[in-house]
């Protein structure tokens, strides 16, 4: 077919090609970037952007998912509508809130401090102990929390275990022997214990996390600062809180962040220490594991699309009212 | 060429009409189904089986995501009967009606009731099941000096069974949720669901769930029970020191008490009708064909295999599944004594248990009411909640969610 174009070239048609490779050449030069980038940009659309997408549609109907995709009906606002007059809703974001707090609050309480030290001890012992800090953060979540949920067991569970020990101890006894009318302790099946049970398996994981960014930003203030703080007379209190502190604000308004964002999406220790969310599901259950349980097990997922994006906008809150009130100060701006 | 190319046209054409070519076909399901199958496989030589295995919870959540995209699941998927409800109306699977018309008399006429959808239309087909029952330490009936009919003799006789027991320091049960559950499952009135009547109606604040919960709450509140959570180490730990003298739960619970849960106390047990002589089912598993498989006959083939009454036997002696195939029953192995129960031939209870359950028909609003129920059961037993504000606000949240 060729054979004749080439045994037979007119000027026109050399022109057409030359101008054709020219064109392919400026566009695979243009579009190089893209297609380096393209793994990423199908990646991303495929998981990230098209479920986003999809979700606001699907909250605007409803779908059985088990029924297959044909089944999806509209039904405008009613899942909103259904959702926001749902008292356990509001049960399950106000256990989220509460959780949230009793986890994050502690975790920079202790953090901050616990950095501050760490990098007075030098480097060998920082490190170390940065990584054994950070270790409970790279471990699986799942594997944390059936191993809390062991040690929260009532009758053999090791924590119980130590506070009869301290309860009924000849040296403990008499501060600790109001223990013996309480015991055995439900943690993970009391509805009264379990936030605090939650929380703390949180607050243990994440805390080392808070470390490492903390140890990173006070690496980052100069050693003459606090020179200069002890030729004034300083202590180390003052030091701490004169110049770590507030040199620290941007990094402390990073980590708060990613606190708020991460407990508000609380969705593995609640569900591994409710079993499930079969037992102090009341107290226990956040709203992930509500929207969780009203998408897989009620197969409502109209719902739990609308639940989601409620979420999504109480996050959206708490972080914008974060930054209303400690945004500029916190990100060192004045 | 001309040649080969009508030999193609023949091979295609036959793989169409399927006859009697092997077709590949997938079974999703649970352990232990994989030694079942890797057993039963070799006489079953039509089709090629290969299995997918998950655990409990992820098949099914597995099966819910193969369900929504309409791609990915196996051509015949096991299905446990808490699913069964929610997924049997739903249109995702092939109607059996007429494929199992033929066999629908030899099982067990409640578990080919809950397969059905609510046109009627058979869309799983029973495989295993799960007779309700009461297992009991012998033992300590002897030493309290009560005798079984006794103590079975309603739900009140049991209670009291409980309370000499605590006398003892011996607990009646592990957790008090197990005999509100028991009670409400298995009294469930004639032409009524589990949760709904044949209306769609609740019926959770009717006088079968205030009484679940009033027996639950007085084993809890006298301190019958530990408060223990059912399948956690504590569990295991409180048959194995014969913390408690009573369990109920499904016939299957007697395949792992011996083999791991508490094998060292054999012997001691015997297995009973609940209290007030009822009927009933706990746990069960169906088989289906999802309607995004292409080779419906073929896995057929499959089911109607797995259904004879030869293979449900080898199930029961592989994985102790309950037969469905109610033809079983009279088997000699149904005669023999099992050890563990102090030579109780209890097959023959779980036989009699399995042929006079009523049918209880599945609504799709089954999972909803269950963890609703599930969350005020727990809140009146461990919050002192009263129980009418319970069973009034999971009638509300029920009424708002199925819809």
């Amino acid at each position: 077919m060729t054979t004749t174009e080439m045994t037979d070239p007119t000027t026109a048609q050399e022109n057409a090609q030359r101008d054709k490779s020219d064109r392919q050449r400026t566009f695979w030069h243009k579009t190089t970037p893209y297609w380096f980038m393209s793994p990423y940009i199908i990646i991303f659309g495929t998981f990230g952007i098209f479920p986003v997408l999809f979700m606001i549609y699907l909250s605007f109907h409803t779908w059985n998912p088990v029924a297959g995709l044909g089944t999806m009906e509209y039904v405008g606002l009613e899942n909103y509508v259904l959702s926001l007059t749902d008292p356990t809703l509001w049960q399950t974001l106000w256990n989220t809130f509460l959780m949230a707090l009793y986890s994050g609050v502690p975790q920079h309480l202790v953090a901050l401090p616990l950095a501050y030290l760490l990098v007075q001890l030098g480097k060998r012992a920082r490190h170390w102990l940065t990584t054994a800090y950070f270790l409970p953060y790279v471990t699986s979540t799942i594997a944390i929390s059936m191993i809390f949920f062991v040690m929260f067991s009532k009758e053999s569970g090791i924590i119980n275990q130590a506070l009869m020990g301290l309860a009924n101890g000849s040296l403990t006894g008499w501060a600790f022997g109001w223990l013996n009318d309480v015991m055995p302790l439900g943690w993970v099946q009391e509805n009264s214990l379990i936030r605090y049970s939650v929380s703390f398996v949180v607050f243990w994981k994440y805390v080392g996390f808070n470390i490492v960014i903390y140890t990173a930003g006070l690496a980052t203030i100069s050693d003459e600062l606090y020179e200069a703080a002890i030729i004034d007379g300083a202590n180390s209190w003052q030091r701490f809180t004169r110049i770590a502190l507030p040199l620290l604000r941007p990094f402390i308004f990073f980590a708060v962040t990613l606190t708020i964002i991460g407990n508000m999406n609380l969705f593995d220790e609640p569900y591994v220490l409710t079993r499930g969310l079969q037992q102090a599901s009341t107290n226990g259950m956040t709203i992930s594991n509500y929207l969780y349980r009203v998408a897989w097990e009620w197969l409502d997922m109209g719902s739990a699309a609308a639940i989601s994006w409620i979420l999504f906008m109480v996050i959206g809150l708490f972080t914008g009212l974060y930054f209303w009130f400690f945004g500029r100060r916190g990100l060192g701006g004045e | 060429m001309k040649h080969i190319q009508g030999l193609g046209l023949a091979l295609a054409s036959l793989t169409l009409t399927g006859g009697a070519m092997a077709a590949d076909l997938r079974l999703d399901g649970f352990p232990d189904y994989d030694s079942q199958l890797e057993a039963i496989l070799g006489g079953f030589p039509e089709h090629n089986v290969d299995m997918l295995m998950n655990e409990h919870g992820g098949h099914h959540d597995k099966l819910k995501t193969n369900l929504a995209t309409g791609s990915g699941a196996g051509d015949v998927v096991l299905i446990d009967r808490n699913f069964v409800g929610s997924f049997v109306n739903q249109g995702g699977f092939v109607d059996l009606t007429d494929e199992f018309a033929p066999y629908s008399d030899n099982f067990a006429p409640y578990a080919v009731t809950q397969g059905q959808g609510s046109d009627g239309n058979q869309y799983a087909v029973p495989v295993d099941l799960g007779p309700g029952v009461v297992y009991y330490r012998r033992d300590y009936m002897e030493d309290m000096g009560y005798d079984l009919d006794e103590v079975m003799t309603d739900w009140d006789s049991y209670l009291d069974y409980g309370r000499a027991l605590k006398e003892d320091g011996i607990l009646l049960i592990g957790n008090a949720n197990a005999v509100a559950t028991a009670y409400w499952n298995f009294n469930v009135e004639p032409g009524n669901g589990l949760y709904f009547d044949s209306e769609g109606e609740p019926l959770v604040t009717s006088d079968r769930f205030k009484r679940a919960f009033e027996l639950a709450k007085t084993v809890r509140d006298e301190g019958m029970d530990g408060n223990i959570s059912e399948w956690t180490e504590e569990w295991y730990a409180g048959f194995r020191e014969g913390r408690f003298a009573t369990q109920m739960s499904g016939a299957w619970l007697l395949g792992h008490l011996q083999n791991w849960m508490a094998p060292e106390t054999s012997g001691n047990w015997g297995v009973s009708n609940l209290p007030d002589n009822t009927y009933g089912t706990w746990g069960g598993s169906f088989l289906a064909i999802p309607r995004q498989s292409e080779q419906p006959e073929a896995a057929w083939d499959l089911i109607e295999y797995m259904i004879s009454e030869d293979i449900q036997l080898a199930g029961f002696q592989n994985i102790a599944a309950f037969p469905a195939h109610t033809a079983t029953y009279d088997n000699p192995m149904f005669n023999e004594p099992i050890d563990f129960l102090r030579g109780q031939r209890a097959r023959v209870l779980f036989a009699d248990i399995a042929e006079n359950v009523t049918p209880v028909e599945p609504h799709e609003g089954d999972q909803i009411a269950e963890s609703l129920i599930g969350t005020a059961l727990e809140q009146v037993l461990n919050d002192g909640m009263d129980i009418d504000t319970a069973l009034a606000n999971a009638e509300r949240q029920i009424k708002r969610r199925v819809r």
